[in-house]
């Protein structure tokens, strides 16, 4: 599975922030089209990040764009305009069906065989209300271009009555749904933002327990939380020296020969060399093995 | 060659953008005026990727007043499509010319 840790929001109607995003290396990094570009500027953002997804400060980085809705006059124009320039992942705003993705799915297809690209655009559903956590599971498996599903808090608290608040207990089931729908479709899971860019402690304590649940990553709305989050996914020195060990005794019991192996007495078996090849993944994403950082 | 059908602008002041004003003219030509504090160096680039732009969407008779904020490239031809898009109320876009 491709390394996710961070998917960095930036409000297409930013230029300075479409323009340098790049800078911060974001695994992924998602132009809004929608919520954080104000209605009269719809237009100009779309254009922005048409160009900007076709220049090279983007190319070895994954994008994704926040379309608007297809019920607004807006989302139709959007696809048109960033399936064209060549986008990773359409994220589809507040997914309450299956429905929702399928309609989606169909429009992209539809746009792609007009421009005649080999391209499969991939889609990440936002889950952002109750309809949608309870729906989760359905939507998780309903398509094979959902690359990922993502929790969306704020509008989330919203329908169920309630607010944010450090602790999180308001977001504790929709967590769970959502990260067992997507591990049991065997696609991405995504936490949602943490709004207070000042409060970096909570923002650790956030990430810290999110990724204790299995979360795959997190969503970002500033690029100074990207070292931070990609510090707290980093393994620790003794994970990756046991799955240096494990991926070594793995290969010289094939070599001869032999089904299974054993580290400190432990049983080395297929589940366990995966999870030292994703260890070793993300340490060299981390710079411990002569990584990207 | 088409003339734009009113004034538009599209852009801002901040670092990095570009703010872009476009009016039609009576004059059949493309008429630049351009501050920037890159002026002296990428000044007649910046005018050479204007009348690109322009002469790619079939405009002629336009004035564009362009103040550039350490723009790039990319920045400076999103605002001024989306001028002219803007300036003639056009929604179907002619996305092999942009």
């Amino acid at each position: 599975m491709k390394l996710r840790r961070s998917m960095l929001f930036v409000p297409g109607s930013n230029t300075s922030m479409v323009c340098n995003a790049f800078v911060y290396r974001p695994d992924t990094v998602m132009f809004d089209l929608e919520d954080s570009v104000a209605i009269e500027e719809k237009d100009s953002a779309r254009l922005m990040v048409y160009h900007a997804l076709q220049h090279f400060t983007y190319d070895d980085m994954e994008t994704a764009v926040r379309v608007n809705p297809l019920h607004s006059i807006y989302g139709l124009l959007d696809l048109e305009a960033v399936i064209r320039a060549g986008v990773d992942i359409i994220r589809l705003p507040k997914t309450d069906t299956v429905e929702d993705v399928l309609q989606m799915q169909e429009v992209i297809e539809k746009i792609e065989f007009k421009i005649g690209t080999d391209k499969k655009t991939k889609l990440l559903a936002a889950i952002e209300s109750a309809q949608g956590v309870v729906n989760a599971v359905s939507i998780a498996s309903c398509s094979d271009r959902l690359m990922g599903i993502a929790l969306g808090a704020e509008d989330f608290v919203r329908d169920l009555h309630t607010q944010r608040t450090k602790a999180g207990s308001e977001l504790m089931a929709a967590r769970a749904q959502i990260l067992l729908a997507a591990r049991a479709a065997k696609i991405h899971a995504f936490d949602s933002v943490f709004s207070d860019v000042r409060d970096k402690e909570g923002f650790i304590r956030e990430a810290k327990y999110i990724k204790d649940l299995g979360f795959d990553g997190k969503s970002l709305i500033n690029p100074n939380q990207i070292s931070v989050l990609h510090k707290i996914f980093a393994p620790s020195k003794n994970d990756v020296e046991w799955a240096l060990d494990v991926i070594e005794a793995s290969t010289n019991a094939k070599e001869k020969g032999l089904g299974v192996v054993s580290i400190d007495g432990k049983m080395v078996d297929a589940p366990v060399i995966a999870r030292a090849q994703w260890t070793l993944e993300l340490a060299k994403a981390s710079g411990m093995l002569g990584g990207d950082e | 060659m088409s003339k734009i059908k009113k004034r538009a602008h599209a852009g801002t002041l901040e670092s990095s953008d570009a703010f872009i004003e476009i009016e039609p003219i009576e004059e059949d030509k493309i008429k630049i005026e351009l501050q920037s504090s890159v002026e002296e160096m990428y000044g007649d680039d910046i005018r050479e990727l204007i009348k690109k732009v322009i002469n790619e969407l079939d405009i002629s008779h336009i004035s564009v007043k362009v103040q550039d904020k350490g723009a790039l490239d990319y920045v400076i031809k999103a605002r001024l499509q989306a001028a002219i898009l803007r300036a003639n109320d056009d929604e179907k876009i002619k996305w092999d010319k942009l």
